[in-house]
């Protein structure tokens, strides 16, 4: 238990500190949202309306970008080598590693959300339920991430590869977390169902990433 | 204890790097892996690692604790140095020191023996090549583990450093400790040495 304190405190600090990927996340994240107005133009109840969507493929994004430097960071200075040899199993290494990278850029996206909303004309219960869809979400995305994240390690420029491998794996958490979102502003569907649904997609991501994960950096040892 | 190898085979990337390579060290003793660059020294420290998939053979540690793995017992030194340039210098080796767990002494202390306690506050990203080696080097004294591979571990150390991590190896030994070491130079310790890529 200790071992994954010390990881996840690690991989937080050195998210946070200069040059870390939490900021950068959440910078890419406002951009994208704030350049979405100036390119649909002023139509005030167009905007209302494609706000959720642009919220959650902004955060998407945002999760892609930093996701990249999950395991290749660790795995260039030879520190992955080390949670390979160690006494902790790599799927718990690997889980908390996501846990840390979800607390260090996933958490700041939800927290930037209600000031995004603004910009969106979303009224305040519109982006509360946005944001909370994006709190049930976004660690679907990270956990379904760190699969291509691994994936990718021992490929130069798996960047690339990554956005290719987890984009697609990514089309229903995208589809239930707008549709819960607009149920809840708009819709005469129910909020229920496919909150239900993000979050069921986020748990099954908690099971299944960390081995899927553990298994490819075994696989892919050099 | 005795770590020892038998017939062991090593692929890489499709061509055979060596084979039916055979090698054994007890406690106390120092085993010096040498051989000309390509000829797989650091191949073999990382198969006996874990860290590389064995295409024949076997390795196996025996008199060592029962429910660990050899990798779980063992320290790798390898090229990288592990270490993460936004974190400082004391900072890296308390999460090592946290993360690996087992036996550990304090950080402080082996960041004393290895001569880098004045720096223990900088970050790691302003550390010289030899200082970053000597960081690594108290990892090492942290976190006890019985077996440590160390893939030339006197690169980009001073005379001073080469010297010290000789004392730092002998006293390893004297503990009940193993190295296997790749290297070029003479590690300053008695070593048998063990010769890897004659075959082909």
């Amino acid at each position: 238990m200790r071992a994954l304190y010390a990881l996840i405190g690690r991989d937080i600090k050195i998210a946070l500190r200069v040059g870390g990927g939490a900021l950068i996340g959440v910078l890419f994240f406002l951009t994208v949202v704030v350049l979405m107005p100036f390119a649909i133009g002023p139509d005030l109840a167009l905007l209302a309306r494609l706000g959720p969507a642009i919220l959650w493929l902004g955060a998407l994004l945002a999760s892609l970008l930093t996701l990249d430097r999950l395991f290749t960071a660790d795995h260039d200075d030879g520190s992955l080598d080390l949670i390979t040899m160690s006494r902790t199993p790599l799927e718990l290494s690997c889980a908390a590693k996501a846990l840390a990278h979800w607390l260090a850029a996933g958490l700041p996206l939800v927290i930037a959300t209600p000031v995004l909303g603004l910009l969106l004309n979303l009224d305040a219960s519109a982006t509360a339920t946005v944001a909370l869809t994006l709190l049930a979400g976004t660690p679907a995305l990270t956990f379904t991430g760190m699969i291509g994240a691994a994936l990718a390690v021992t490929l130069h420029r798996g960047g690339l590869l990554l956005a290719v491998l987890v984009l697609p794996l990514s089309i229903p958490v995208l589809i239930f977390g707008v549709a819960a979102s607009e149920a809840a502003i708009t819709g005469p569907t129910s909020f229920g169902a496919p909150f239900s649904i993000l979050c069921a997609l986020s748990l099954f991501g908690l099971v299944l990433g960390p081995f899927a994960a553990a298994a490819s950096l075994r696989h892919g040892l050099d | 204890m005795r770590l020892s190898g038998r017939g062991v085979r090593c692929v890489r990337g499709g061509r055979e790097v060596f084979s039916g390579l055979d090698f054994e060290a007890s406690t106390g003793e120092a085993l010096a892996v040498v051989g000309p660059n390509g000829s797989g020294k650091t191949s073999l420290l990382r198969l006996i690692a874990g860290l590389l998939a064995l295409a024949g053979g076997a390795i196996a540690l025996k008199g060592g604790e029962d429910e660990l793995t050899l990798a779980e017992q063992s320290h790798y030194l390898g090229h990288r140095d592990a270490l993460k340039p936004a974190l400082s210098v004391s900072e890296n080796l308390r999460f090592w020191r946290d993360f690996l767990g087992g036996t550990t002494s304090s950080p402080a202390e082996s960041l004393a023996i290895v001569e880098l306690d004045h720096a223990a506050r900088l970050p790691a990203a302003y550390l010289s090549a030899g200082q970053r080696r000597r960081l690594s080097i108290a990892r090492l004294l942290t976190v006890r583990r019985p077996v440590w591979l160390l893939d030339e571990p006197t690169n980009a150390l001073d005379t001073a450093g080469q010297k010290l991590f000789s004392t730092l190896m002998g006293d390893h030994l004297a503990r009940g400790g193993l190295i296997i070491a790749a290297t070029h130079m003479p590690l300053g310790i008695a070593a048998r040495s063990l010769r890897v890529g004659d075959a082909s």
